[in-house]
C-alpha cells in the first residue's frame, strides 16, 4: 500500500468528505431537534441552536398518543424478531443440513418470495387480514414478517460452513437434534444472528408502509405514523418538533447499535471456523 | 470394554460398492489398526461402527448387543476425528463436559472427571481456553480428552495424529499406546501409514477396496502376507515382486501355479563377487543404480533380469561399486500365483531340487 504522506492526506480528505456527505442530515437533524421555532427559518441557516430547546422534546411527544405509538413499535418490533428467530433457525438447519426431498425446490420457492415487494402483495394480505377480522390490529403487523426468507438465505449459509464432523462429534456425545442446533450452531452464527436481528429491527421499527396500510386508530399505530403526522399541523411544517420526534424514533436505534456494534463487525469479518 | 463383530457388512453409496462383505471380529480390549491405501473405504468402516452411516446390508455387534438401530449416541462408542472436531464456542472444559451433560451426569461428579481427565492428559491449566488458542498437539489432547471422559466400551480413531508434525506424531503415538495399555478399552485405529500400523496395532486388519486382505499380528502379516497386496503394502521399502518367468532359468521345477516371486529387502545378502558355490540362494548379477546411505543401513535400487528392485544392507556400504551379486536364501523367498495369492506348498527341499536342476 501506498504510504507516502500526500497520499495519507488524499485518503484523510476523502474519508472526510465521504462521511460528512452520510453524517449530514443526521447532524443536521439533531441540530434541529434542539432549535427554536425562528431559528429553523432564518436563512443563512443557523449551524447550531443558540439554546438548548429541550421542550420540542415534550411538544412532540405531548402533540399524540406517543406513549402507546412507542409500546406498539416496541411490541411489534420485538414480537416479530422473536417469531422470526423461532422460524428461521429451524428451516435454515434444515436446508442446510438436511437432505430431504424438495429441499432444493423449497428453497428456491424461498429465495423468489424475497424478489416480491411489500406493495405487490399488501392487497391480498389486506384481503385475507379483513376475512379474519385482524384489520387494524396488531397481529396485523406482526403475522406478514413472523418469517424471513432473508434471514433463512443468511442463516443457512453461515451453518452450511459448519463442518460436518463437529456434528457428529455432538452426535456421538448423544446430542440431540435440538441441543445440536442450540449448543453448536447458534453460538457458531451468533454475529450473523445478531446482525440479521438488528436489521430486521431497524426494518420494522422504521416501516411505514405497512402499519399506514393495515390500522386506522390510534391504538394500534406505530410510532413512525405518529410522527408522520407531526407534519399535519396548521400553518406550516414545525421543522424542529418533527426532528426532535425524529430523534425519539432513532434514538432506541442507535442504543441497540452501540450495544451490538462488536458482533456486527464479526458477522462482517467472519471467516468461518478454525 | 467389548469386542466388535461384523458381519457380513456391505456399504454402497448409490451404485459404488465401497465396503463389501466385511466379516470382522475385533478382540475386546486389542488396539486394532485398520490400514490401507486412500479411499479404500476405512472411513466408512469406521462409520459404521459409531453409526454415523448406516450399513447397506449385515450386523455389527458391540458386546453382545446388536447395534444396528442404535443411534450413534448409545453405541457407548468415543470417537477422535482427524480434524479434532472440537467445539469451536466452548472452552476446554466445555468441550469435555459437553458428552457428559448430555448423558445427565451430576455436577459434581462432572467436576471430579473432568478434572481426572484434565491430569492425565496434561490439559489442566488450559481448561478455560477456547480451541482456537490451543496448539495442534494440544487440540489433540482436547479431542482424546472429550472421548475418554464418557468411559466409552470402544475407542475409535480416524486418522488422528495425521494433522501433527512428525515429532509430535511420534510423541503422541507412544502417548496413545501408553493410554491403551491404561485405559484396556478397544481401540480401533483408522491410517493409511503402515509403519504407524505396525507400530501401534497389536491387530492389523489390511484394507484394500472394501475388503480385507489380511488380518494378524504387525509379524505375522509381515511375515507371513497372505497376498501380493499386503506383502507389498506393509514394509519400506516395499517387498520387491517379480515375475517368475523371469528368473525361472536359476529356479526351475516349481509348481506351474506360481507366477510370481517376492523378497523382502532386508533379507538379501550383498557382495562385490560370488565368493563361494552356497547352495540355497538365488543369485542374481545386478547393476546399481542409486544407493542412499541413510547411516545405519543403505538402501541401493539396483537392476538385474528380474527387474528393478530395492535391497536393504546393514554392511558398510559399497562406495564406488557399479555392480553387486545379490543373493536371497530360499527359505526367504515368497511366492504367488496368477491371483496373487500366497502360494504357500513350495518346500525349501522343493527348492533344492529345483536348485540342482537349475545348476
Ligand atoms: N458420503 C459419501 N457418498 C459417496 N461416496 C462416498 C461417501 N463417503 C465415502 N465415499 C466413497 O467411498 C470410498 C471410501 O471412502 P473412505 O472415506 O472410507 O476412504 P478411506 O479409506 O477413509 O480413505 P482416506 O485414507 O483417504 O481417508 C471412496 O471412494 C469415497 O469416494
Ligand atoms: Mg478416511
Amino acid at each position: 500500500m501506498n504510504t507516502t504522506i500526500p497520499y495519507k492526506l488524499l485518503n484523510g480528505i476523502g474519508i472526510l468528505i465521504v462521511v460528512s456527505i452520510f453524517a449530514f442530515p443526521f447532524v443536521w437533524m439533531i441540530s434541529t431537534s434542539f432549535k427554536s421555532l425562528g431559528e429553523t427559518m432564518i436563512f443563512p441557516p443557523a449551524w447550531l441552536p443558540e439554546s438548548l430547546h429541550w421542550e420540542n422534546f415534550t411538544a412532540a411527544w405531548n402533540s399524540g398518543p406517543f406513549l402507546t405509538y412507542f409500546k406498539n413499535s416496541i411490541f411489534v418490533s420485538i414480537s416479530i424478531l422473536i417469531l422470526q428467530f423461532l422460524t428461521i433457525i429451524p428451516a435454515a438447519y434444515a436446508f442446510a443440513r438436511y437432505q430431504f426431498k424438495g429441499n432444493k425446490f423449497f428453497f428456491a420457492l424461498t429465495m423468489i418470495t424475497l424478489m416480491i415487494p411489500a406493495q405487490l402483495i399488501f392487497l391480498p394480505v389486506y384481503l385475507q387480514f379483513s376475512a379474519w377480522g385482524l384489520l387494524d390490529t396488531l397481529w396485523a403487523l406482526i403475522l406478514p414478517f413472523a418469517s424471513s426468507a432473508f434471514g433463512i438465505f443468511l442463516l443457512r449459509q453461515s451453518f452450511k460452513q459448519v463442518p460436518e464432523e463437529l456434528l457428529e462429534a455432538a452426535r456421538l456425545d448423544g446430542a440431540s437434534e435440538w441441543k445440536i442446533i442450540l449448543k453448536i450452531m447458534i453460538p457458531i452464527a451468533k454475529p450473523v444472528l445478531i446482525t440479521f436481528g438488528l436489521f430486521s429491527f431497524i426494518t420494522h421499527w422504521n416501516d411505514y408502509f405497512w402499519p399506514l396500510v393495515m390500522t386506522t386508530s390510534d391504538v394500534t399505530r406505530t410510532l413512525p405514523l405518529g410522527i408522520a403526522k407531526l407534519r399535519e399541523v396548521e400553518g406550516g411544517v414545525a421543522w424542529h418538533i418533527l426532528m426532535a420526534g425524529n430523534m425519539i424514533l432513532v434514538i432506541p436505534i442507535l442504543i441497540v447499535f452501540f450495544f451490538a456494534q462488536r458482533q456486527i463487525i464479526r458477522a462482517f469479518v467472519y471467516t468461518g471456523i478454525k | 470394554m467389548a469386542e466388535i463383530i461384523l458381519k457380513n457388512i456391505s456399504k454402497k453409496f448409490k451404485e459404488e460398492e465401497v465396503v463389501k462383505n466385511l466379516n470382522v471380529t475385533i478382540r475386546d480390549g486389542s488396539f486394532t489398526v485398520l490400514v490401507g491405501p486412500s479411499g479404500c473405504g476405512k472411513s466408512t468402516t469406521l462409520r459404521m461402527i459409531a453409526g454415523l452411516e448406516q450399513q447397506s446390508s449385515g450386523d455389527i455387534w458391540i458386546g453382545d448387543e446388536c447395534v444396528n438401530d442404535l443411534p450413534p449416541g448409545k453405541r457407548n462408542i468415543a470417537m477422535v476425528f482427524q480434524n479434532y472436531a472440537l467445539y469451536p464456542t466452548m472452552t476446554v472444559r466445555g468441550n469435555i463436559e459437553f458428552g457428559l451433560k448430555n448423558k445427565k451426569v451430576p455436577k459434581k461428579e462432572r467436576e471430579i472427571l473432568i478434572r481426572e481427565i484434565s491430569e492425565i492428559v496434561g490439559l489442566t491449566d488450559y481448561l478455560d481456553k477456547k480451541p482456537n488458542k490451543l496448539s495442534g498437539g494440544q487440540r489433540q489432547r482436547v479431542a482424546l480428552a472429550r472421548a475418554m471422559v464418557k468411559k466409552p466400551k470402544v475407542f475409535i480413531l480416524d486418522e488422528p495424529l495425521s494433522n501433527l508434525d512428525a515429532k509430535l506424531r511420534s510423541q503422541m503415538r507412544s502417548e496413545l499406546i501408553q493410554l491403551h495399555k491404561k485405559l484396556g478399552t478397544t481401540f480401533v485405529y483408522v491410517t493409511h501409514d503402515q509403519v504407524e500400523a505396525m507400530s501401534m496395532g497389536d491387530e492389523i486388519a489390511i484394507l484394500n477396496k472394501g475388503t480385507i486382505q489380511q488380518m494378524g499380528s504387525p509379524m505375522n502379516v509381515y511375515h507371513e502376507p497372505n497376498n501380493i497386496f499386503t506383502a507389498e503394502f506393509i514394509g519400506t521399502p516395499a517387498m520387491n515382486i517379480f515375475e517368475y518367468n523371469k528368473v525361472k532359468d536359476h529356479l526351475s521345477n516349481l509348481s506351474r501355479k506360481v507366477k510370481f516371486v517376492g523378497f523382502r529387502p532386508e533379507h538379501a545378502l550383498l557382495a562385490l563377487t560370488e565368493k563361494e558355490k552356497d547352495a540355497g540362494y538365488l543369485k542374481l548379477a545386478s547393476e546399481i543404480i542409486t544407493m542412499e546411505t541413510l547411516g545405519a543401513e543403505t538402501i541401493y535400487t539396483v537392476k538385474n533380469e528380474a527387474g528393478v528392485m530395492h535391497i536393504k544392507s546393514f554392511i558398510p556400504p559399497f562406495e564406488n561399486a557399479k555392480e553387486l551379486l545379490v543373493s536371497i536364501p530360499y527359505e526367504k523367498l515368497y511366492f504367488f500365483d496368477q491371483e496373487g495369492k500366497r502360494y504357500r506348498s513350495v518346500s525349501t527341499r522343493q527348492m533344492d531340487t529345483a536348485l540342482a536342476g537349475g545348476a
